[in-house]
C-alpha cells in the first residue's frame, strides 16, 4: 500500500526536477561591460525572423533591414532621402545614350574575413541571380534591364560572356542595358539583388548555381557591408558587430545592432516600454492617439513610398463598365478614413503614383463630386444605385482591413446607394484569388523596392505579373513602352504623366491612401531621417548616453 | 505489461501513417503555395522554384518520396528557411517548448493540487469557495489577457522582467506562470472532484474508524484514487503544453515549437506543417499510452488488456 502511494508521488517529482532546469544564455547587458566605454548597443525590432540572409534567395523586408547591416552593393540610399549615393563603386559614368553604365570600384575593398572583394565577386553574381537553376525570385532585377540576360536565363545562350556585363580592370565593371533605364541607379541603392557575393566563400558550400547552401549560416557569412554576423538564433535574436573590413568603418558609430524578431505587434510595443527596444517597426493603430497625447517625443510618423488601393476585376460584369468604376471612385471620402479609420497620418491618394517620388509628381488626380458620381451611374443603367447587385469586396484578414472596408461599404451606400459585401480570406488564400482573378473587387496594396515612379506604374502595363485587373489598355501599353525607351528623365516623367491620367480615366483601380510608418523610437537614437523607402542605413545611427 | 505496450506501439504505425497521408494531402489542397507572394513571380522563375523543390513530379511521386524519407527520419528541407531543416527546426525549437511546457506544468501542480484537496476536504466552506472560485476564475481568464496583464504589472510598471523574450532564466517566470495558471484550474477542480469521490468510499471511513490521523487519510488513503481523474486530463495537457502554445509563444516572443506550428501553416511551409503535425500527433499518442500505463499502476482494480 505504502509503496503505491509513493508511485504517485513519482509522477510528481519528475517535474519538480525538470522545472529547475533551464539553459541560461548569456544576457546582454550594455552597462556590465564598464564604465569607460558604453558599447553602442541598437536594439532593433525587425518584424519576422530572416529567412535566411542569401541576398539571391530571401524577398522579405526584415531580412533587408539585416541585409543593409551585413551587406553592401555598388550603392546605397542616402539617409536623408534615399536617392543613390556611391558605396563600393566611388563613382560611375553613364553613356551619352544611357545604355551603357560603367562603374569605378574603391581601391582595397575587403569582405569582412579580410580577403579582398574583387570584379569576379560581381560578376559571378549577377551570373548566379540569372541561373535559372538558383531559381532566384528577383532574377527580373536584371534580365528585364541587361543585354542578353532574359535569353540567357531562358537558355537561348548558354555563354555568360553574351550577357551585358564586363570587368575591363580590377576596378571597373560594364554594364550594358536594353534601353535607357534612368532608375538603375536608384534600383541598385534601394535593393539588394545586384549586391556583391563573396564567391570564394559560397563555393566551398557548393556549386555557383546551387541554392540554400550553408554559406549563409553562422560561421560561414561573410559581408561586405557596414556590421558582420556574430551571433543568429533563430526566433531571438541576430547580433551583427562592427565589420572593420568595411571601406567606409570610420563613418560606423554602432558598436552592435541586435534585429529582435518581433511579430506581434502589440508584443513589440510592450517590449519598447519595458526598454528592450531602441526602435520598433510598427505601432498598433490603436496606441497611436495614447502616444501622440502622453509621449509625442517617442512616436514617429514618417513617409512611406507605398499604395493602399482597391484593385478591380474589369472581366467581371459589371464592372467592366467604367462609369461605376469611376462612380467608386468618387464615392469614397479618402480623408475621412484616414481620420476616423487609418489614424496614422496617411495621405490621401487621387493617383496611383505617390507625391514626389525621386522627384516625379503625378500627373492627374481623380476629381469629381458625389453629384456626379450618381451622374456616372445613372448612365451606366443603375440611377441610385438601383438594380446593381451588391459588389463582392475581398480583403486580407487583418483589423485595419476591415474597418476600412467597413467605412467604404458604409460610404458607397449613403453616397452613391450602391450595396457591397465584405468577405476576408487567409494571406495566401487572398494572394492565390487576386493571382486567378478570383475577386470582383479587392483591397490591395503596393510599396517601392526603390525609389521611381516606375514601381507604381509598370505594373497596369497588360502583361504584367502583378496587374490583376485584367484591365488592358493598348494606349497604357504603348507610352508605357515609349516610357521605358526615352533618353531622360523629363520625357520619361512626361509619359508617366500621360499613364496616370489613362488610370484615373479608367480607374482599374481605386487609389485610397499612401502609406506612413508610425513607429516608436528612443529618444537617445540619433542619425535617422525620415525617407520614402524607410531604408536607415545602420552607418550613420549612434546612441546619445 | 511489456506485450500491452508493445501492441499499443505498433497500432500508432497506421495512425501515423493515416495523419501524414491526410496532412500531406490537404496541405496541398488549401489554395496557395510555399512561393504565392504579393509581388508575383513570373511563370519562368516559378517553374524553376518548383524544379528545385521536386515541386514538378506528380503529386503522388512526392507523397511517395515524402514518405521514404520520413521513415529515414528524415522530414526534408523547410520552404520557408531555405538554409534550414525541419529536423533541425524541431530540434531546435522544440526543448525550448519543452522547458516551458515543464516549468508552467510544475507550476500547475505546485498551486492547483492542494487548491482541489483543500476544497475537497473543507467542502462548502468558504475555503471551498475560494479555491473554487480561483478555479472558474483561471479557466474564464485566457492566456491572452492574463499574458499582457502580467506583462504590463511585473515587466513594465515594476521593472521586475522583461516584457518579452526567451534570454535569462528569470525570462520564464512570466510565460510559465501564465500557462500554468489556466492548468492550474483545471487540476484544481478536477482534483476536488476526484478526492470528493474518494473521501466517500467505505475504505476512507474504515480508515477513519482504525484512528487514522486526518492527514494520514488525506495523504496516505484518498490522494492515490482522488488522482485519477487528473492523472487522465494530464496525458493529453502534457503532450499539447510541451509542444508548444502558439499564443504564449507569441505573447512572450519564446522562439518554440508552437510558433513555428502555426506559422508553417500560414507560410505553406509544407515539410515544417508535415514535421510538426507528425511530432504533435506521436506525442499525444505517447502521452496517452503513458496514462494508460500509469492508471493501471495508480488503480489496482484496472489491468492491462
Amino acid at each position: 500500500m505504502i509503496r503505491r502511494s509513493w508511485r504517485a508521488a513519482a509522477i510528481l517529482i519528475p517535474f519538480a526536477f525538470l522545472a529547475g532546469c533551464g539553459k541560461t544564455p548569456e544576457v546582454t547587458d550594455t552597462a556590465a561591460a564598464g564604465t569607460a566605454h558604453i558599447p553602442q548597443v541598437y536594439r532593433y525590432g525587425n518584424s519576422a525572423e530572416p529567412q535566411d540572409l542569401d541576398s539571391q534567395v530571401v524577398t522579405g523586408i526584415p531580412e533587408n533591414h539585416v541585409l543593409q547591416a551585413l551587406a553592401a552593393g555598388l550603392a546605397s540610399p542616402d539617409p536623408k532621402d534615399s536617392h543613390a549615393i556611391p558605396d563600393l563603386a566611388k563613382s560611375w559614368d553613364i553613356s551619352p545614350d544611357g545604355l551603357t553604365y560603367t562603374f569605378h570600384l574603391r581601391e582595397n575593398l575587403e569582405w569582412s574575413d579580410g580577403s579582398p572583394i574583387t570584379t569576379d565577386d560581381f560578376l559571378l553574381a549577377w551570373k548566379r541571380l540569372i541561373s535559372p537553376k538558383m531559381a532566384s525570385e528577383y532574377a527580373y532585377m536584371i534580365y528585364n534591364y541587361v543585354v542578353g540576360a532574359e535569353e540567357y536565363y531562358n537558355g537561348k545562350i548558354t555563354d555568360f560572356s553574351k550577357v551585358g556585363f564586363s570587368a575591363p580592370d580590377a576596378h571597373t565593371l560594364v554594364v550594358k542595358l536594353k534601353s535607357p533605364t534612368p532608375f538603375l541607379i536608384n534600383m541598385i541603392a534601394g535593393h539588394y539583388s545586384w549586391n556583391p557575393l563573396p564567391i570564394k566563400t559560397l563555393l566551398k558550400f557548393g556549386a555557383l548555381d546551387e541554392r540554400s547552401t550553408p554559406w549563409t549560416r553562422l560561421g560561414n557569412y561573410v559581408g561586405a557591408g557596414p556590421f558582420m554576423l556574430k551571433e543568429w538564433i533563430p526566433q531571438e535574436r541576430l547580433v551583427a558587430v562592427r565589420n572593420p573590413h568595411y571601406w567606409d568603418a570610420a563613418r560606423v558609430k554602432l558598436d552592435e545592432v541586435d534585429f529582435i524578431p518581433t511579430e506581434d505587434i502589440s508584443a513589440e510595443e510592450r517590449m519598447f516600454r519595458a526598454g528592450q527596444l531602441d526602435k520598433t517597426q510598427e505601432i498598433p493603430t490603436s496606441k497611436i492617439d495614447t502616444y501622440k497625447k502622453d509621449h509625442p517625443e517617442l512616436l514617429h510618423i514618417d513617409p512611406y513610398l507605398g499604395i493602399y488601393f482597391y484593385r478591380i476585376n474589369v472581366s467581371r460584369p459589371p464592372m467592366g463598365d467604367k462609369r461605376i468604376r469611376k462612380a467608386l471612385a468618387l464615392g469614397i471620402d479618402r480623408e475621412s478614413i484616414i481620420k476616423n479609420v487609418a489614424r496614422g497620418g496617411q495621405v490621401p491618394a487621387y493617383s496611383m503614383s505617390p507625391p514626389d517620388d525621386a522627384g516625379y509628381n503625378e500627373g492627374a488626380r481623380i476629381t469629381g463630386t458625389l453629384d456626379d458620381a450618381r451622374k456616372l451611374l445613372a448612365e451606366a443603367g443603375y440611377p441610385g444605385g438601383k438594380g446593381l447587385p451588391p459588389i463582392q469586396v475581398l480583403y486580407n484578414t487583418s483589423a485595419n482591413n476591415k474597418q476600412i472596408a467597413e467605412a467604404i461599404q458604409e460610404m458607397w451606400r449613403s453616397n452613391l446607394g450602391v450595396e457591397s459585401e465584405l468577405q476576408n480570406e487567409e494571406w495566401k488564400v487572398y494572394l492565390d484569388d487576386q493571382h486567378h482573378h478570383n475577386y470582383q473587387v479587392e483591397r490591395s496594396g503596393w510599396v517601392a523596392d526603390y525609389a521611381d515612379p516606375n514601381v507604381f506604374l509598370e505594373i497596369y502595363e497588360s502583361t504584367n505579373g502583378n496587374n490583376d485587373t485584367t484591365w488592358a489598355s493598348p494606349e497604357y501599353d504603348r507610352v508605357f513602352h515609349e516610357a521605358m525607351a526615352a533618353p531622360n528623365n523629363a520625357v520619361r516623367y512626361e509619359k508617366y504623366h500621360r499613364l496616370d491620367q489613362i488610370l484615373v480615366d479608367e480607374c482599374p483601380v481605386i487609389p485610397i491612401y499612401f502609406y506612413t510608418r508610425p513607429y516608436l523610437m528612443s529618444t537617445r537614437v540619433k542619425g535617422i531621417w525620415p525617407n520614402p523607402l524607410d531604408i536607415h542605413p545602420f552607418q550613420d545611427i549612434y546612441l546619445e548616453n | 505489461m511489456i506485450r500491452f505496450i508493445v501492441v499499443r506501439l505498433l497500432q500508432t504505425i497506421p495512425v501515423v501513417w493515416i495523419i501524414i497521408t491526410a496532412t500531406f494531402f490537404m496541405i496541398r489542397f488549401v489554395p496557395g503555395g510555399p512561393f504565392t507572394a504579393e509581388r508575383a513571380v513570373s511563370p519562368e522563375i516559378l517553374r524553376n522554384l518548383e524544379a528545385h523543390y521536386g515541386m514538378n513530379k506528380p503529386l503522388y511521386k512526392q507523397y511517395l518520396d515524402y514518405c521514404g524519407s520520413v521513415l529515414k527520419g528524415d522530414f526534408g528541407p523547410s520552404f520557408k528557411y531555405p538554409t534550414r531543416s525541419v529536423n533541425e527546426i524541431i530540434g531546435e525549437k522544440l526543448p525550448v517548448s519543452i522547458e516551458l511546457g515543464l516549468i508552467s506544468l510544475a507550476v500547475a501542480l505546485a498551486i492547483g493540487l492542494p487548491l482541489g484537496v483543500l476544497a475537497a476536504v473543507k467542502r462548502n466552506t468558504w475555503i471551498d469557495y475560494l479555491c473554487s472560485s480561483f478555479a472558474l476564475l483561471g479557466v474564464c481568464i485566457p492566456t491572452f489577457v492574463m499574458g499582457p496583464l502580467l506583462i504590463l504589472v511585473f515587466a513594465i510598471h515594476l521593472g521586475w522582467f522583461n516584457a518579452s523574450g526567451w534570454y535569462t532564466p528569470v525570462d520564464r517566470v512570466l510565460p510559465s506562470l501564465t500557462l500554468g495558471l489556466v492548468y492550474a484550474a483545471y487540476v484544481a477542480r478536477l482534483t476536488r472532484g476526484g478526492m470528493l469521490e474518494v473521501l466517500s468510499q467505505d475504505y476512507i471511513r474504515t480508515a477513519r474508524a482504525k484512528g487514522a490521523s486526518e492527514l494520514r487519510v488525506i495523504m496516505k488513503h484518498s490522494l492515490r484514487g482522488g488522482l485519477t481523474p487528473v492523472v487522465s486530463f494530464l496525458g493529453p495537457a502534457i503532450a499539447g503544453i510541451v509542444t508548444g502554445s502558439f499564443v504564449i509563444e507569441t505573447i512572450f516572443q519564446i522562439p518554440g515549437i508552437g510558433r513555428e506550428f502555426v506559422n508553417s501553416a500560414f507560410n505553406r511551409d509544407y515539410t515544417l506543417v508535415l514535421g510538426t503535425v507528425v511530432l504533435f500527433a506521436g506525442f499525444l499518442i505517447v502521452m496517452n499510452l503513458v496514462v494508460d500505463v500509469v492508471q493501471v499502476w495508480l488503480n489496482p482494480r484496472l489491468k492491462f488488456e
